[in-house]
């Protein structure tokens, strides 16, 4: 039978690091190289179906839509806002003007969940600003909390000219 | 004067910081990694809202459709003309179809650039709308200042 080492130390078994670091550094070279630093991007949910005012019977439950008309500039810059016929100075006026009319509650059966937003915008126009309205409208940030506003949004039909 | 060692000095190089870092370092990037198979192109410079707040579910199978600055569709990769998108529409259709789907319980994210025309965009959604989609998510990216 093999007898151990009488010296009475312990063995210092050396392990080979080698492959390790170089599947390490491998590693870390392929997440550096495939890293794409991306911002976080978010959604605006629209329901849209097809000629859907056309199809829909009169109600008279239903709450006729807020119409939001964006007009253009020649440039595509945003000329003048108006809600319902009525100038509008800018979007944090237009959020104002949203408020009065359906109130700061957001809850179940509030004006605000039955109320809808109708965008008829220049064909022109450049699409920033339609975010720019449909944030006006679709709630505020308070003390970094999101307050919802209305939630049903749609656009009139493309109008070109 | 100190005289050095003739033999050659076996000399330990301590590796466990540099490994822990080096570890900490991959997951780091692990971490940050994207691994999401969400169609987001370079070309096109979504416009911002403080509203646009990251979805908390994942949309299962949507369609992306990117409008650049000069009006085309990036669909699938390749450059489209905002009439031509009916067609790749259609097939989409058809693949819902074979697959069971109804085309009206698909989610069309439009990722259009804020210097596009507003009309361009209404026209990808009535295009959409023709084809029997009717539920749509424009994407705009999120502003985090208060």
């Amino acid at each position: 039978m093999a007898r151990r080492s009488s010296t009475g130390l312990t063995d210092k078994v050396e392990i080979n690091m080698t492959p390790m670091i170089d599947v390490v550094f491998q590693l870390m070279s392929f997440f550096m190289c495939t890293l794409k630093v991306v911002a976080p991007e978010g959604d605006f949910d629209i329901r849209m179906p097809i000629a859907a005012a056309a199809a829909a019977a009169p109600d008279d439950q239903q709450i006729p839509p807020v119409r939001v008309k964006l007009s253009a500039g020649p440039d595509g810059s945003l000329a003048s806002i108006a809600m319902n016929g009525t100038p509008v100075a800018d979007f944090d006026e237009l959020r104002k003007r949203i408020i009065g009319l359906v109130g700061a509650d957001s809850g179940p059966n509030s004006l605000a969940e039955k109320t809808e937003v109708e965008f008829d915008a220049d064909y022109a126009l450049k699409y920033v600003n339609v975010v720019k309205a449909i944030t006006a409208v679709s709630g505020k940030v308070e003390n970094g909390q999101v307050v919802e506003l209305i939630r049903k949004i749609k656009f009139t039909p493309p109008k070109k000219g | 004067m100190a005289k050095r060692s003739g033999g050659p000095s076996n000399t330990e190089i301590d590796m466990t910081p540099m490994i822990d870092m080096t570890f900490q370092l991959i997951t780091f990037f692990m971490f940050v990694m994207n691994f999401s198979e969400a169609e987001q192109d370079d070309r096109i410079q979504l416009p911002s809202s403080q509203l646009a707040k990251p979805a908390d579910g994942v949309i299962e199978k949507p369609i992306t459709l990117q409008l650049t600055n000069a009006g085309a569709v990036i669909y699938a990769g390749e450059l489209v003309a905002v009439r031509d998108i009916g067609a790749y529409l259609e097939r989409e259709k058809t693949l819902m179809i074979d697959e069971n789907r109804e085309p009206n319980s698909a989610t069309i994210i439009v990722r259009a650039d804020g210097r596009a025309k507003t009309g361009e965009v209404q026209d990808i959604i009535r295009i959409c709308q023709e084809k029997g989609f009717e539920r749509f998510a424009l994407r705009a990216q999120y502003d985090d200042r208060r």
